[in-house]
């Protein structure tokens, strides 16, 4: 293999006039960092939400959230960020399809939407699953006590759910943060696609991608060290799981 | 004598489906009148859980009525989180909020449900953990406390409510040999102060010390609602000598 190896890359100017190749790489993990941030929120928010819905007694509450976890779940997430990033604008009255299309960085909202609604199907699968594990008991306590529905999952369900479903919790943040990259085949600029620009302006192939495989393995190292942090500062002294 | 006392709870012809092929309580009638201890006891699976959780609504059933205080659970008008707010109950398994320390435990629904300030509940669940013994482990989580303790604990959570009534599902049945009789001392001193209980139980060296009455139960049916001496001495069905035989033998 015919290849010229040149580290010294980085520091080199990029062609869009916006700095240094590293520059560049960066400019891309701050699009990756806010994309995952905002699709985690919305996970979590409406994984948590759908996930409550399907433990409630009601059945047409029950057969709703299921019907929004097969819906996100078994379609492929690049179709998803297809339908809303080009599909979804078309159906709308012709006026919000235009403000749709022009709105800036349209493909950062629809990327961080899109991934956050399709992780939020895993999101209610697990906190459905954790709310399951809890003995039936917990529940009819908080109600004996007079709590009601809704406050007995906030201040006694939800509360040891969350603390159980920590670790599957945990690989769905980075699997959000690694779902950003698909992100780029509806434009935009995040890690990825700016080290694949990095590979077309100056063709140091593993140099670029060497850079992009540290950086994504630096942040959710990061992330599943500051989760274990989380795990072991929620812990509640004394309480063994199943008991 | 209790008897001449207002009903507090009044069952009438209560029956309950968990399926259509399968009811679980057939026809149940009888009534606890306020300051009254109730045992209730029967064989595994005879209906007494589902007995007592119908008292306070935690499981529909689907005829007969269930009054509590004068109140008609059935009523579409009751309000039923406020109701239960006035039962006591307290379950085979404790059912702490294992999160919670002990002291948040007792705190939460006082707060949350009666309003109260987080002063007032504090002073209310310490006095209540003093008279259960349990005032050095306020601080502690549920994981950290025995079974006996942590169904002490669960008792003066709800007595924490100032309850019309207490309902005691198996209170002892999951603890260790030793642990029972400081649950037991803990109930018994509550009966003897007046309270309105109902106590599922095979405990009957309680029901012989406190129970003005025992109901014995068997699939689904109350067999038997006698005065305590009238049951222990001369039990008329074949069903209820039969279990009294059974768990007076060990
Ligand atoms: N949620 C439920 N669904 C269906 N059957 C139940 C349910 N809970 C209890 N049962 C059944 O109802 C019967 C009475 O149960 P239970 O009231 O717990 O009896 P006990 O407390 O006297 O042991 C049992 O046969 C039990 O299997
Ligand atoms: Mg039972």
């Amino acid at each position: 293999m015919n290849y010229n190896w040149n580290w010294g890359i980085f520091w080199e100017m990029n062609p869009e006039g916006s700095g240094t190749y590293l520059t560049l790489l960066l400019m891309g993990l701050r699009w990756t960092l806010a994309t995952a941030a905002l699709a985690a929120i919305i996970a979590l928010t409406f994984g948590a939400i759908v996930g409550v819905i399907r433990t409630l007694p009601a059945r047409w509450a029950v057969l709703a959230g299921d019907a929004w976890v097969e819906f996100f779940r078994n379609i492929p997430l690049l179709v998803q960020l297809f339908l809303w990033y080009f599909v979804v604008p078309e159906l709308l009255p012709k006026a919000a399809g235009l403000w749709l299309k022009t709105l800036p960085n349209s493909s950062f909202w629809t990327g961080a939407i899109g991934i956050g609604l399709f992780m939020s199907s895993r999101v209610a699968e697990q906190v459905k699953a954790g709310i399951r594990s809890l003995p039936r008991g917990q529940a009819m306590a908080g109600t004996a006590l007079g709590l009601t529905t809704a406050q007995t999952y906030r201040y006694v369900i939800l509360p040891m759910a969350f603390r159980i479903i920590l670790p599957p919790l945990t690989s769905e943040l980075l699997n959000t943060v690694k779902n950003t990259s698909v992100a780029l085949t509806i434009g935009l600029m995040e890690l990825t696609a700016r080290t694949r620009a990095m590979q077309e302006y100056s063709f140091q192939v593993f140099e670029a991608f060497t850079a992009a495989t540290l950086i994504y393995l630096a942040l959710n190292a990061s992330l599943t060290f500051l989760m274990r942090r989380l795990e072991k500062a929620v812990a509640v002294p004394g309480y063994v799981a199943g008991k | 004598m209790p008897t001449t006392q207002p009903a507090m709870i009044e069952l009438a012809a209560v029956s309950k489906w968990y399926t259509p092929q399968f009811q679980v309580l057939k026809d149940c009638t009888t009534s606890v009148s306020k300051g009254e201890v109730v045992v209730v006891c029967g064989p595994s699976g005879s209906g007494k859980s589902t007995l007592i959780k119908c008292v306070n609504a935690l499981e529909p059933f689907q005829a007969g009525t269930i009054r509590v205080d004068g109140v008609n659970l059935s009523d579409p008008g009751t309000n039923l989180p406020k109701l239960r707010s006035r039962i006591g109950m307290v379950f085979q398994h404790f059912e702490l909020f294992p999160h919670l320390r002990i002291t948040e435990n007792l705190c939460l629904a006082q707060e949350k449900v009666l309003g109260r300030s987080r002063d007032e509940a504090m002073t209310k669940g310490m006095a209540l953990l003093e008279r259960v013994g349990l005032k050095d482990h306020a601080l502690k989580y549920p994981g950290q406390l025995s079974g006996g303790q942590q169904q002490r604990v669960a008792i003066a959570r709800a007595l924490a409510m100032d309850p019309i009534a207490m309902l005691f599902d198996e209170p002892t049945s999951a603890l260790d040999p030793e642990m029972i009789t400081e649950v037991l001392d803990v109930m018994v001193e509550l009966a003897r102060e007046g309270m309105t209980m109902m106590v599922v139980t095979h405990e009957m060296g309680f029901a012989r010390k406190v129970a003005h009455r025992v109901i014995f139960m068997d699939h689904g049916e109350i067999i038997e609602d006698r005065a305590k001496d009238e049951f222990f001495s001369s039990p008329r069905s074949d069903r209820a000598q039969l279990f009294l035989s059974k768990i007076l033998s060990h």
